[in-house]
C-alpha cells in the first residue's frame, strides 16, 4: 500500500513546507476549497472514516452534528495530546509531516465553518512545537492560514496550545477545561462538545491521525477510501510497537492487519529470538491478549470480538522475560498519578489497586489479594465518570484473566519469579 | 514583576483566545521560563497579568505535573519508567544516573547541575529508554550512553 500519512517521512526535510508541496501538498486544500462544504461533509462520511484517538466514532457523523447546531463560532480542535503509554503514532505526523495535518485542518475547518482552531500538543514534545510552530509561520506566508484563505475568502486561524502533563487531558472534555484555563477534570456527557464544547460553543475534536486522513479522502474520494482496510474500519492506520520487539516503531498498514503480521513481518519479531509472552494492544489502557491470540485483525471490529480494543493502536510487545505482575503494577502507577481525582471509584479504587499490586509484587501479597483485587476491579467497571478508571480496571481484570498463575506464583513464593 | 517583554509576550498570547482565561497555561509556562519555576512572585505575576485571582491560578496549575514549586538544577532530565520503557531497563537506567551523578530525595545533583524527574509515558517507547534533557530527547539508553549525553549539558 502507498504510504499516505508517513509519505516522505525518512526525507530529513520531510517537515519543510517546500518539500511536502512538491510532492503535491497543499493540492487537495486547493481542490476542497474549490467543492461546497457540503460535498466535503458527504466524501468524509462515505469514507467511513473513524476517529483515530481510540474511541473510534464516525468522524463524518460528529462533524455533522457541530454543523447542524446553529450556534456560531465554531471551533475545531486537534487532540495532539497523546498520552496513552505505548502510543508515539502521532509525533512522527507532527514532527515529520506536519503540513498534512495543517492542511487537513485547514479543509476540516472550511467544512465545519470553523474559522479559529487549536492543536492542543502534549507538554512532553517541547521539540514537537518547534516543528508544528514553524510549519504553521510557513503556511501563514503561503497564504495558506489566516483571513483570506488562497484567496478563496476563507478564514482560518490556527494556534498551538501546549498541555502541562496531564494524561486525562486526552479526554475531549477534560481538554478543552485545560484549554479554557482549568484544571482537566472531564465534563459530564450530554451535552457533546459539538453543542456545547470550548466557551459553550460547538466544538469538535478530532485526534491528529484523523485530521491527517483527510486530504486523502478529499483526493482519492470517500468511496475509493472506503475500500482500503476493512469495511467497518476503513483506511491506512498507524501502529506503534514498542517493548520486546526488534524493530520497534510505527508502521503504516491497511486498518484489519493482525498482530502476527505486524509484530512478526513489520517489528522483526521479538527481540534475541525469544519467545512471545504477551501483547497489549492498543496502549496501556487496554486488555492484555496472550500469545495465542495474535491473528486476529487490529481493527474497531475485530479487537473488541478478542476481548479488547484497538484503542490507539499502540502494541507493546513482552516476551517470556517480562514479569506481568510487574507491568500491571507500573500500569497502575500510572492510573492512580492520572486519575484526575474528581470521581471516587477511579480516584480510590486506582490507589486500592496499586496498593495491593504493589505489595504482591514486592512478595507481601496476601491469599485474599486476588479476591481483593477482582472486587475492587468489579465496583469500578461502570461506574466511573470517564474512561480513565473503567479502563485501568478492565486491564487488572484481563491480566488476572490470562496470568492469574504468576500472581498465584508471586504470593506463593513470597516474591517475584523474574527478578 | 515581569519584565515588559514578558507582559506584552502574554497579551499576544491572549488575543489567540475569546477569553483570557484560556491564556493561562501558556502564561504559567513563561513565568516558568522566565523564574526556572513557579515561585510566590511567578504566580502572583501571572495573576496580574492576566487579571484572573490567585486562588484560581494556583488551583489550575496544582493540576499539572509539568510545573515546579521549587527551583531546579541547571538542566533537568525527564525520564520514562512507564512500561515500555521499563521492560527494557528504564529502571536500571534511573538507579545508575541517581548514583553516578548523586541525586538527592528531592532529585537534584549535588552540584546542582541537574534535576531529575521520573516521568510518564514521554511518547517515544520507540526508542525505549527514553530521556528529554530540557527540550532534547535522547532514546535508547544505556549506562554509557547516558553518560555521553549528559557530559554535554553543562
Amino acid at each position: 500500500m502507498e504510504r499516505v500519512l508517513l509519505k516522505n517521512i525518512e526525507r530529513p526535510d520531510s517537515h519543510e513546507i517546500e518539500v511536502y508541496m512538491q510532492n503535491g501538498g497543499y493540492k487537495n486544500m486547493e481542490k476542497a476549497l474549490q467543492m461546497r462544504p457540503e460535498e466535503i461533509l458527504d466524501e468524509v462520511k462515505k469514507s467511513g472514516l473513524r476517529g483515530r484517538g481510540g474511541a473510534g466514532f464516525p468522524t463524518g457523523m460528529k462533524w455533522s452534528f457541530a454543523i447542524a447546531d446553529p450556534k456560531k463560532p465554531k471551533y475545531l480542535i486537534c487532540n495532539a495530546d497523546e498520552g496513552e503509554p505505548g502510543t508515539f503514532k502521532d509525533r512522527y505526523i507532527l514532527q515529520k509531516n506536519p503540513h498534512l495535518l495543517i492542511e487537513g485542518m485547514v479543509i476540516s475547518a472550511y467544512t465545519l465553518g470553523a474559522e479559529y482552531g487549536y492543536i492542543y500538543l502534549r507538554g512532553e514534545y517541547p521539540y514537537v512545537k518547534k516543528t508544528l510552530s514553524q510549519a504553521i509561520d510557513q503556511a501563514y506566508k503561503r497564504n495558506y492560514l489566516g483571513d483570506n484563505i488562497m484567496g478563496r475568502g476563507v478564514k482560518f486561524h490556527l494556534t498551538i496550545h501546549q498541555g502541562a502533563g496531564a494524561y486525562i487531558c486526552g479526554e475531549e472534555t477534560a481538554l478543552i477545561e485545560s484549554l479554557e484555563g482549568e484544571k482537566g477534570q472531564p465534563r459530564s456527557k450530554p451535552p457533546f462538545p459539538v453543542n456545547v464544547g470550548a466557551w459553550g460553543l460547538p466544538t469538535i475534536v478530532n485526534n491528529v491521525e484523523t485530521l491527517a486522513n483527510i486530504p486523502y479522502i478529499v483526493e482519492i474520494g470517500g468511496e475509493a477510501y472506503s475500500k482500503i482496510g476493512t469495511s467497518e474500519s476503513p483506511g491506512p492506520k498507524l501502529y506503534c510497537v514498542s517493548g520486546c520487539v526488534k524493530r520497534p516503531g510505527v508502521y503504516e498498514l491497511p486498518m484489519g492487519t493482525t498482530l502476527r503480521e505486524i509484530i512478526y513481518e513489520h517489528a522483526g519479531g521479538i527481540r534475541n529470538d525469544r519467545k512471545l509472552k504477551a501483547v497489549i494492544p492498543g496502549g496501556i489502557s487496554t486488555p492484555v491478549l496472550t500469545s495465542e491470540m495474535i491473528d486476529c485483525k487490529m481493527d474497531f471490529v475485530s479487537m473488541p470480538k478478542a476481548g479488547s480494543m484497538l484503542g490507539s493502536g499502540a502494541i507493546i510487545v513482552m516476551d517470556e522475560t517480562v514479569c506481568m505482575v510487574r507491568v500491571i503494577y507500573r500500569a497502575m502507577k500510572f492510573f492512580e498519578h492520572e486519575s484526575c481525582g474528581k470521581c471516587v471509584p477511579c480516584r480510590e479504587g486506582t490507589e486500592w489497586l496499586r496498593k495491593i499490586l504493589e505489595r504482591i509484587e514486592n512478595g507481601m501479597g496476601r491469599n485474599e489479594d486476588i479476591e481483593t483485587l477482582q472486587d475492587v476491579a468489579d465496583i469500578m467497571s461502570g461506574r466511573t465518570f470517564c474512561p480513565l478508571g473503567d479502563g485501568a480496571a478492565g486491564t487488572v481484570l484481563a491480566m488476572l484473566r490470562h496470568f492469574r498463575e504468576e500472581f498465584d506464583a508471586h504470593i506463593k513464593e513470597k516474591g517475584c519469579p523474574y527478578s | 514583576m515581569f519584565k515588559e517583554s514578558v507582559l506584552k509576550e502574554i497579551e499576544e498570547i491572549k488575543n489567540k483566545y475569546p477569553d483570557r482565561k484560556a491564556a493561562l497555561l501558556p502564561a504559567l509556562y513563561i513565568a516558568q521560563r522566565e523564574f526556572g519555576w513557579l515561585s510566590n512572585d511567578a504566580l502572583i505575576g501571572v495573576s496580574r497579568a492576566l487579571n484572573l485571582p490567585e486562588a484560581m491560578v494556583r488551583g489550575t496549575a496544582s493540576f499539572y505535573s509539568m510545573f515546579r514549586y521549587t527551583p531546579p538544577g541547571r538542566n533537568i532530565i525527564q525520564i520514562c519508567t512507564n512500561v515500555s520503557c521499563m521492560i527494557l531497563g528504564a529502571e536500571r537506567i534511573v538507579d545508575f544516573i541517581r548514583k553516578r551523578y548523586e541525586i538527592d530525595e528531592n532529585g537534584m545533583s549535588k552540584d546542582g547541575r541537574y534535576s531529575l524527574v521520573i516521568m510518564e509515558c514521554i511518547g517515544a517507547c520507540d526508542m525505549a529508554p527514553a530521556m528529554l534533557v530540557n527540550e532534547d530527547l535522547h532514546g535508547n539508553l544505556t549506562e554509557e550512553k547516558i553518560v555521553e549525553i549528559l557530559d554535554k549539558y553543562k
